[in-house]
């Protein structure tokens, strides 16, 4: 292997036969780089959805009530479900060893919000302080509802970026008062959301507040829970799991509704959403692995089509060095050689160019689904290492049996 | 040099079996030039062949240079045919994509030689047959007449103790034809054994013993008065 005089011999016959040569490299380096590719935008689109859930905290419990679609208990059904303080506090009492971050809220879809002679309609969520967490909100100036504000019922209120835009423009919103429905609130914090600009069109003021002052008495519309953290996805989506489900018994329980009514109670359990998502991109990750699998089997049959060919082609030649007396294994070697060599350099290239290519083109690509398409590079090195195999694997088969062709019998190859 | 005792050879054509050497007992003494006649189909190729060690022999015995050549492993054949032995073909055979410099030096290469040692060589072997000039020349630049001189260089470039030479002359005009058998005559002339064959009578009067093959036996074999190849270029 090492053998100067061997390394010779095949960038001779390298440089004398370049078209062959140009051919193994293409049909080597082509599935390379579309396998690796393939990979990327795999690893791309699982990439994107990850960071769709990144919108909201990613083991997110969320209940929003509708309207009953089934008699039950002689109630009658298309009866509108409003969830009250009590079922709010019912449940962290019941469930606080298990509850992490919480909040029920009450909003009012528009209201109008307005600074000086700017003015605008915004949704209006009244919150506790874990909202932020759950919303996953980060702030850019100021601070979120604390839990002060929420027991003294002040008029705090919390601006979403775009409202800071609209209403504020370059001035620095925090301390100054906006009017709500009427009332004077003081802006105490802006904040930010992955969700981008149609949730930053919002204001968040503390629950009681809202409930208070702006007719809400003691309903809530919306309930916001996770759970604590555990070991791992599959015990976090099981937890999940069964507490959406008593969640969901002992909601319809309290406001007499069906066991089986699934429009008076909506509970949308990120973790499951987002198992489900994973299970999906598992699936489209497998095909574009069969894919790859597939365009590297087509390669390594090109490779060994084309070993197949060279050796046909040199039948001759490989009588004539017999007869000058190189022995098989010499034979064996020597065809080896050039085509590990060749396909090894060619394996690098192809993995070369699909890299640049994922490094350079993959982040300017601008779609929801596809977010940094990069590949393992163990990966990628494992494929042109396979590759490089199979060639040399499929390479060998004709290589043995050209040498072990009595030399008159290639030597009278036409 | 070579000693060949009631060497028999057939071949298998599907169910007929095809007997091509017919118990010949035949030997070559050193610094000896044969030629080797007989019409198409007598065994003439086939029997070179054996001598090659590029075919077997089904029965009978051969001894090259005090060596029995029997049941040798493909790596043994390799390396004997290295060592004894020097192939000039009909079709010249040389290797396309090297140069004739290349092609001379191969059989040095699967001795084991240095790469400089190799260009030394086979530089000595094209001047001899007066092609130093065209060393860096493709085949395919080469005239035939070239060819055959750059073929024997490279049979002679081991340093084998016998040339087998097929049909040496059969794919050149009669005047390139008297060169190259000029040419085989000064390297017998300096000592080394020869074995040519031909059907051709005149190629044939140039050497010095004459063996006549018909249907797989030797009909004859006589001592001839050596026509030298120059006098009638």
């Amino acid at each position: 292997m090492f053998d100067l005089d061997r390394w010779n011999e095949i960038f001779e016959t390298i440089r004398k036969n370049k078209l062959r040569t140009f051919l193994t490299g293409l049909s080597v380096a082509s599935g390379i780089f579309i396998l690796v590719v393939l990979l990327g935008v795999g690893e791309g689109m699982r990439n994107g959805i990850s960071r769709e859930f990144e919108q909201d905290a990613s083991n997110l419990i969320f209940v929003w009530p509708g309207v009953t679609s089934k008699e039950y208990k002689g109630l009658n059904p298309g009866r509108p479900i409003q969830m009250k303080n009590d079922d709010y506090s019912r449940i962290l009492l019941e469930h606080s060893d298990k509850l992490d971050k919480t909040s029920s809220t009450y909003q009012v879809w528009s209201s109008v919000v307005s600074y000086g002679k700017e003015s605008g309609g915004y949704r209006m969520d009244g919150v506790f302080p874990d909202y932020q967490y759950l919303e996953n909100m980060s702030l850019t100036a100021g601070r979120f509802i604390n839990t002060n504000d929420v027991q003294n019922v002040e008029k705090s209120i919390v601006i979403g970026y775009q409202v800071k835009k609209d209403l504020f423009k370059e001035e620095d919103p925090i301390g100054k008062y906006v009017e709500l429905s009427g009332i004077n609130f003081k802006v105490v914090g802006v904040f930010t959301d992955p969700g981008g600009e149609r949730e930053e069109a919002r204001v968040v003021i503390p629950i009681t507040t809202a409930q208070k002052a702006l007719g809400g008495s003691n309903n809530i519309g919306r309930l916001y829970l996770t759970l604590k953290q555990e070991d791992n996805f599959e015990a976090a989506v099981a937890a999940s799991t069964d507490f959406s489900q008593q969640l969901d018994k002992f909601l319809k329980e309290r406001h007499s509704i069906a066991p089986d009514d699934n429009r008076a109670i909506n509970i949308n359990n990120s973790l499951e959403n987002a198992k489900r998502f994973y299970g999906l991109m598992d699936m489209i990750r497998l095909f574009f692995w069969g894919v790859g699998v597939c365009t590297i089997i087509a390669g390594v049959v090109g490779v060994s089509n084309i070993m197949l060919i060279i050796v046909k082609e040199r039948t001759r030649e490989i009588g004539i060095r017999k007869a000058l007396g190189a022995q098989p294994l010499s034979i064996v070697g020597m065809i080896l050689h050039e085509s590990i060599f060749v396909t090894a350099i060619a394996g690098f290239i192809g993995l070369i160019f699909s890299l640049t290519l994922l490094e350079f083109i993959g982040p300017a690509i601008e779609t929801q689904f596809i977010y940094n398409p990069t590949v393992n590079f163990t990966v990628a090195l494992n494929t042109v290492f396979i590759l490089v195999l199979a060639g040399a694997l499929a390479g060998f088969f004709p290589a043995w049996r050209a040498a072990r062709i009595k030399p008159i019998i290639a030597l009278r190859d036409e | 040099m070579i000693e060949i005792t009631n060497l028999h050879k057939s071949y298998r054509m599907g169910a007929n079996s095809l007997h091509v050497l017919k118990g010949i007992d035949f030997s070559v003494a050193d610094g000896e030039l044969v030629s080797i006649m007989g019409s198409s189909g007598s065994g003439k190729s086939t029997l070179l062949n054996i001598l090659g060690m590029l075919d077997e022999a089904d029965a009978g015995s051969y001894v090259l240079d005090g060596v029995p050549i029997k049941n040798l492993s493909e790596k043994q054949a390799a390396k004997y045919r290295n060592k004894f032995l020097g192939f000039i073909f009909q079709s010249f055979n040389l290797i396309g994509y090297k140069s004739a410099l290349d092609n001379v030096a191969l059989p040095l290469y699967y001795q084991g030689h240095s790469r400089s040692e190799r260009m030394d060589r086979a530089m000595n072997y094209l001047e001899k047959v007066g092609l130093a000039d065209w060393a860096s020349h493709l085949p395919n630049e080469l005239s035939g007449g070239q060819k055959q001189r750059v073929a024997i260089a490279r049979a002679l470039a081991s340093d084998p103790k016998v040339l087998l030479a097929d049909e040496p002359t059969g794919a050149l005009d009669t005047k390139t034809s008297y060169e190259v058998m000029d040419l085989i005559q000064e390297i017998n002339d300096e000592g080394r054994t020869i074995l040519v064959v031909t059907h051709e009578h005149d190629i044939a009067q140039m050497t010095k013993r004459i063996v006549h093959l018909k249907d797989g036996v030797i009909i004859e074999d006589t001592k001839v008065s050596q026509v030298r190849a120059f006098e009638n270029v």
